[in-house]
């Protein structure tokens, strides 16, 4: 049997997809299905004073849900009971939900919901992270004595760094459905990433037993971390207008609704101070990180941690401080995205590489491979690499794809010739990315997945991981058909339903490879060990597969192996020192950006990225290479592009028009490539990819500005107008008082 | 109301509703034709392109009476899951299909732009493509799909000239 781990498989479901078949929320014809709409605070902080019905507007077939009609406690459940599923007296953003309406059709909901009146109490809301006072979550992480380091190297170059709300943008807006069956079953079907999340939220909400909540995906047009938690909320508000309604309710959010309201990448300023040696060994690394949570805690804590535990970037330094903090502004909560916290505080670790460099004039690359982990590094929080460690790999062989030193050579040259309408640059960035939840997480989590095969001989995963884009219904069949020797084309993988598959914890935090494609690989060898034990070895014809089937399913419709995660030997974390192992692996990627600068515009072109990245045994190339030129792709968005504008807690250009994402011209042309250094307990050796690509190409990009205008951009985006305005500055330097 | 015939996917469909509703709320509907979808309902992410009288359009910027008499193109006439058309396939292969939901739309830019003899070339595909965003795939496996299918078209033209 030819393997086929390791070959571009075709993607499970692309043919759905591709001929318009896939049928994602909106796609589904629900009889007698009335169509909600959220009525949302104004203001950003305040009182709800009274909410009252237009007496002039028809309100025959409309349908009004407030907190009052919530069966069970008035609570989104996540990491902390703090967030309202519909705001009750008080207002803590402005966008926040406080009362929903539904109507047959759907201009007549919303017409509804504009006069539905509301009215407020405005109090002066805290905007500014830096003013807040209320403290979400905070974390000391250190190693050895920074402040002795400090004092102990040569030279201590400091810098602070600042990143901006980032927009998912994801093609397909947030949407659910929701009814309940004849039996009081609320069935939810939505565009989601963790069907067990929202499982686990609207229990209590609807005081219902788990078997009688029963979460569906729905086919999922992207995701990128703002389908995570989200979904909770607008799952809640549909199910909360079916139950009021007695008819199944569908919400489907537009796209302003869905930019002003919900989740965005964390905002945060990090700030360095770095002691090095004149030979470009680092002697103290002390960084200081502060996160703008939004009004609700929801998953910041975490945020935090994963920005915190990235937060000196690959490097193997003898003394570390890490302080961060995390705190509440009178905004929209801040969310899960693609990095979850890393992307920000390695665009300033990388970029702050690139000023230590400067500082004492060494090659970023060399710089670089003298303090880059390797096996047997250890890290801040006390974690020794044993395995698995490609990050000089992979900057070696970007440093030679790119040409990085004859271009800096090259483009030197160029820019020193005053008559050239362009300068031109490149630059580099190395970042490391933890596998899976953090520290004890997998084991709180307690993972499940399955392989089951069904009285007709079909061989089906039974997983919670949901396919938003990434190739998760492949890679699963992949794994599978691996281990049992079989056709790929045999294998099938069962659709996301709480009342089908197991709980195999969320699809984020680069975990569904990894961490679930361990399981389904260790359910599947469970499979072959019964076909073995049973017939002698695994039928390679269908129809002996059937016969075995009927053996092993007795009377039952499947035979069904599970398993549960089991922590990998050797591996110990404490939550309550946060020392330890806080990942089981980490992938690595080391990227080169190559641009040009329009001197009479400050137009910032980039021609060509280099990606090259260890994540492991690489499962299926092409899927790879997708996840690393699309999360390129949109950090050189967050780099370059993608400016959120905001006044007084509310996004102004909350539209594709004026949030600019990357278009096919934007995107630059990329030479992605593989240095695999296997992690032996992943399946087949894998680790994960999805979020890493995000890390990288901020810094590297800019670096490359540097490169070629001698300017240290340290807040993104890197708009024209903040280059010129900081070559002005160069010029003729403000009066600082 | 005066009534309105479109040919849609080859095929005559009457329609007697208010003329100024979108034909992207016509096709799915009022004819079931979910395949075009809807990102931003103003004409900028391309998702619910469509091909009027062969050229590509956003449906959510039409109004219903601006298509009468003329022909729609959606991506139902292209292939089923069971027997995809040329260009379907190249994304298959080529991995310009992820999350799935821009690539309606996208096949419907492409396929214009495949049946007009447009070019392999990168910069010329990407050109034709700025209208329609995708998220997910960073837009160079959508390239090489259809500079594919251009390739894949150009060869068995070149063997039926034969």
């Amino acid at each position: 049997m030819a393997h086929v781990v390791g070959t571009s498989a075709r993607r499970k479901e692309g043919p759905e997809k591709l001929s318009g078949h896939a049928r994602y929320v909106d796609d589904y014809r629900i009889p007698g299905c009335l169509h909600g709409v959220t009525v949302r605070a104004p203001i950003a902080r305040g009182r709800i004073l009274g909410i009252a019905r237009d007496p002039a507007f028809d309100w025959d077939g409309v349908v009004i849900a407030t907190a009052e009609d919530i069966p069970g406690p008035n609570v989104v459940t996540l990491i902390e009971p703090d967030q309202p599923l519909l705001a009750a007296g008080e207002v803590r953003h402005a966008q926040e939900p406080v009362a929903l309406v539904a109507h047959a059709d759907r201009s007549r909901a919303y017409q509804a919901a504009a006069h539905l009146k509301v009215e407020y109490e405005s109090l002066q809301p805290v905007i500014d992270p830096a003013q807040s006072e209320q403290v979400f979550k905070s974390f000391l992480i250190e190693r050895g004595d920074v402040v002795a380091g400090l004092a102990a190297g040569d030279l201590v170059v400091e810098g602070t760094y600042t990143v901006p709300h980032q927009e998912h943008a994801y093609i397909e807006n947030n949407a659910a459905a929701a009814w309940f069956e004849a039996d009081g079953t609320l069935v939810v079907l939505a565009s989601m990433q963790c069907p067990y999340y929202v499982h686990k939220a609207l229990k209590p909400l609807f005081d219902l037993p788990a078997h009688k909540v029963r979460i569906v995906q729905a086919v999922t047009g992207g995701g990128f971390g703002g389908k995570e938690e989200y979904p909770n909320m607008i799952a809640g508000h549909a199910a909360l207008l079916a139950k009021k309604a007695g008819r199944p309710v569908k919400i489907v959010y537009d796209r302003h609704e869905d930019m002003l309201a919900t989740t965005k990448r964390h905002p945060a300023r990090i700030r360095h101070r770095t002691a090095v040696k004149r030979d470009g060994t680092l002697v103290a690394q002390d960084v200081d990180v502060l996160m703008d949570g939004g009004a609700y805690l929801t998953l910041s804590p975490v945020v935090l941690s994963r920005g915190t535990l990235h937060a000196t970037g690959p490097y193997d330094c003898p003394n570390v401080r890490i302080r961060s903090r995390v705190v509440a502004t009178h905004t929209p909560p801040n969310g899960a995205f693609r990095g979850f916290g890393a992307p920000q505080t390695l665009f300033a670790a990388e970029l702050h590489m690139e000023r230590i460099a400067e500082a004492i004039g060494a090659d970023p690359v060399a710089l670089r491979r003298k303090n880059l982990v390797r096996e047997g590094s250890t890290l801040a929080v006390g974690q020794v690499l044993r395995e698995s460690v490609g990050a000089l790999q992979a900057l070696d062989e970007c440093a030679k794809r790119s040409g990085f030193r004859d271009k800096r050579r090259e483009y030197a040259r160029w820019n020193w010739r005053k008559d050239q309408p362009t300068w031109k640059g490149i630059g580099l960035a190395v970042v490391h990315h933890g596998s899976g939840f953090t520290g004890s997480g997998e084991t709180h989590l307690a993972s499940r997945a399955a392989v089951a095969l069904t009285r007709e001989g079909a061989i089906v995963v039974l997983a919670a991981s949901t396919e938003f884009g990434q190739g998760t219904n492949t890679m699963f069949s992949q794994v599978t058909a691996d281990t049992l020797g079989l056709p790929y084309d045999w294998i099938t993988v069962e659709t996301p339903d709480t009342s089908k598959v197991p709980d195999s914890g969320p699809t984020v935090a680069s975990r569904t490879c990894m961490v679930v494609g361990r399981l389904v690989r260790q359910a599947a060898l469970d499979l072959k060990a019964a076909l073995v034990a049973e017939h002698g070895r695994v039928p390679h014809t269908r129809a002996h597969l059937r016969e075995a089937a009927l053996t092993l399913c007795g009377d039952a419709a499947e035979r069904r192996f599970e398993r549960e995660y089991e922590k990998p030997s050797g591996m110990a974390w404490d939550d309550a020192t946060y020392r330890g192992d806080a990942y089981e692996a980490y992938s690595y990627a080391a990227v080169a950006v190559d641009l040009e600068i329009d001197k009479a515009t400050w137009e910032v072109t980039v021609h060509r990225v280099t990606s090259v990245q260890d994540i492991g045994t690489t499962v299926n190339p092409l899927l790879a290479e997708g996840q690393v030129i699309g999360g390129t792709a949109q950090a050189l968005g967050y780099a370059l592009l993608e400016s959120p504008v905001y006044k007084d807690g509310v996004m102004l250009n909350a539209q594709l028009t004026n949030y600019v994402i990357p278009t096919s011209l934007d995107t630059p042309e990329m030479d992605v490539a593989f240095v695999p250094a296997p992690y032996s307990n992943g399946p087949f050796g894998a680790k994960g990819v999805g979020e890493l690509p995000m890390d990288g190409p901020p810094p590297a990009v800019a670096a490359a500005v540097h490169d070629a205008t001698g300017l240290w951009i340290t807040d993104l985006p890197i708009l024209p107008e903040r280059l010129a305005r900081a070559e002005r500055e160069r010029k003729a330097p403000r009066n600082r008082k | 109301m005066k009534r309105l015939s479109l040919r849609v996917n080859g095929t005559l469909q009457r329609y007697d509703g208010p003329p100024f509703t979108r034909l992207i709320d016509v096709l799915r509907e009022d004819w079931g034709l979910t395949g075009t979808k809807e990102g931003c309902g103003e004409g900028e992410c391309g998702a619910c392109t469509v091909l009027l009288d062969g050229k590509p359009v956003n449906s959510c910027l039409i109004p219903v009476c601006h298509a009468a008499g003329r022909k729609v193109q959606t991506v139902e006439a292209l292939g089923t899951p069971g027997k995809l058309a040329a260009l379907q396939e190249a994304f298959l292969t080529e991995g310009g299909a992820q999350c799935g939901i821009c690539t309606p739309g996208m096949l419907m830019t492409a396929w214009a732009y495949v049946k007009k003899g447009g070019s392999d070339d990168p910069g010329a595909i990407r050109r034709e493509l700025a209208g329609n965003l995708c998220r997910c795939t960073g837009y160079q496996h959508i390239v090489n799909s259809v500079a594919s299918a251009v390739r894949k078209q150009r060869r068995s033209r070149a063997a039926k000239r034969r």
